[in-house]
């Protein structure tokens, strides 16, 4: 669904940002990427969805160049990234709007996300009305509106209190297994990762690579039962040795 | 709102005490009406010739107003243009601070030639003095949109024309209304600037500025300051509209009209 074959970025000013990735991630899969600041996982994420271009190497979607893939993509972004003179109503259909879909399919299809998200009883109020939680919920409603294959999330619930987080971590992976998309996930966040994903990629900074590939094994329906179980928390222990191992290599070379 | 009420008092006891001030010193001091009427003198002049000043206020109001609305439609496709293509911002934005260091009150005679005595030019004086600052808050909201904002119009794959139209333009409305606040009050300055060199711009009708012209040269001290406060009330009036308007369009939204806490 998504390849990636030594694609390495440069940024302008000569820091290199991404080195020789190489990753190749099958339909269905939810892949989230850790690591810590400076490993460019976000601009990872700008990479596949064709926003930032590649300096080298080879990078498809769906057999496809990232920004011709847009239509089966969707992005939710660190910030909800509201349009705060519109209701939430109009955020949701915001992509519908601007891919000139007629208005009743339209507001069909809204109402759907808003009934999905649970936020039908907000659709008129503004953003600057909602709590953090519920705005990023608007984000995610408006991303899965264009009815998306892939879905593209930059750190969505770093703001977030860990009680909302928690819920709106549940909520995914509820979404996640009623619509099979496949789903790439940039976190710095340890339990977040293990708790949805079905691999971790973790990464290490200076230049941005590839340091390991964990697969998480443990069996969905994941609830808050789940972040109790010994093998959950097996996996985090793993996953923070490799994420420190990789950050203390980091303090070697700087 | 009580707290509200005894604020509003309190300002007005203060002007009270200070026309107060002014009226005794003028009896006292005997000062002639020439030189300085009293408020009382002053209040007069305006009771006794108030339909010649509201005619001046109408006139000047028409021309500022002009002006004012010929400097936000001109200023904010001047702004969306710049936002748009950014070489030419980058070669034109030099020119609009021309726009405000250039001395109106030098180039007012010269609009006068070019375009004649009369309402038009008055107004383009008024337009030229307000169209500054409405380029450069509007340019400046439109071009202050984060990144990942356009980020997600692309994803969607939106064009050019939506960008700018639903994304940059709404986002700029805070900023075009802070050029909007500026200008309302300097529309006035600018039609009043104009009149004093356009004279009277109808046969046997005048503006506040021409008014003022034939008021210090008759001596009519009272009537002038009639006319000052006329002016002050005109430039306060179109100040308070552009509030208005301000209000009507962002309450529901932004942040600086924000009354409600969000629960």
């Amino acid at each position: 669904m998504v390849r990636l074959e030594n694609v390495s970025k440069q940024f302008r000013s000569g820091a290199l940002a991404l080195q020789n990735i190489s990753i190749g991630i099958e339909k269905g899969e939810f892949v989230s990427f850790l690591g810590p600041s400076g490993c460019g996982k976000s601009t990872l994420l700008k990479l596949v969805s064709g926003l930032v271009p590649a300096t080298s190497g080879l990078l498809s979607v769906n057999g496809m160049a990232p920004s011709n893939a847009r239509e089966i993509m969707s992005f939710i972004f660190q910030d909800a990234t509201l349009l705060p003179w519109r209701t939430v109503f109009e955020n949701v259909g915001l992509g519908l709007e601007l891919e000139h879909k007629p208005r009743a399919e339209r507001e069909e299809k809204i109402a759907a996300m808003l009934e999905l998200v649970g936020l039908t009883h907000v659709a008129q109020r503004y953003p600057r009305q909602l709590s953090g939680g519920m705005k990023m919920r608007v984000s995610i409603a408006r991303a899965l509106a264009s009815r998306p294959q892939i879905l593209l999330l930059d750190e969505p619930f770093a703001a977030l209190d860990e009680m909302s987080r928690d819920r709106l971590n549940e909520e995914l992976l509820r979404l996640y297994l009623e619509h099979y998309w496949t789903v790439l996930f940039v976190t710095h966040s340890v339990a977040e990762a293990v708790f949805l994903s079905t691999r971790v990629v973790v990464l290490a900074p200076h230049p941005g690579r590839v340091a390991h590939f964990v697969p998480i094994d443990l069996p969905f329906p994941r609830t808050a039962e789940t972040r109790l179980s010994r093998s959950y928390e097996d996996c985090v222990a793993n996953v923070s040795r490799l994420l420190r191992s990789v950050q203390a290599l980091d303090g070697v070379a700087s | 709102m009580n707290r509200q009420l005894w604020l509003a008092l309190n300002s007005l006891i203060v002007l009270a005490f200070l026309l107060a001030i002014w009226q005794l010193s003028v009896m006292l001091l005997r000062v002639p009406p020439y030189m300085l009427p009293g408020p009382l003198v002053v209040g007069a002049a305006v009771v006794s010739r108030f339909p010649a000043l509201v005619q001046a206020l109408l006139i000047t109001a028409e021309a500022a107003g002009l002006g004012l609305a010929g400097s936000i439609v001109a200023g904010v496709s001047v702004a969306l243009v710049f936002a748009q293509w950014r070489w030419l911002r980058r070669l034109l934005f030099p020119y609009t601070i021309l726009l405000q260091t250039v001395p109106i009150v030098a180039i007012a005679p010269l609009i006068l030639m070019w375009a004649g005595t009369g309402v038009t030019s008055v107004a383009l004086v008024a337009f030229i003095i307000c169209l500054a600052p409405i380029i450069a808050n509007t340019t400046q909201g439109l071009i202050s949109v984060e990144e990942n904002l356009i980020h997600l119009f692309l994803m969607h794959k939106a064009t050019a024309s939506q960008i700018l139209f639903k994304l940059r333009l709404p986002h700029a409305m805070p900023s075009l209304f802070v050029g909007i606040r500026i200008s309302a009050g300097i529309s006035v300055i600018g039609a009043i600037t104009g009149e004093l060199f356009a004279g009277s711009s109808r046969v046997g009708q005048g503006g506040l500025g021409y008014s003022i012209l034939y008021a210090s040269g008759q001596l009519e001290t009272d009537y002038l300051f009639a006319l000052v406060l006329a002016a002050t009330v005109l430039g306060f009036t179109f100040f308070f509209m552009g509030m208005l308007a301000e209000w009507y369009f962002l309450h529901n939204w932004h942040e600086s009209n924000r009354s409600d806490i969000p629960d």
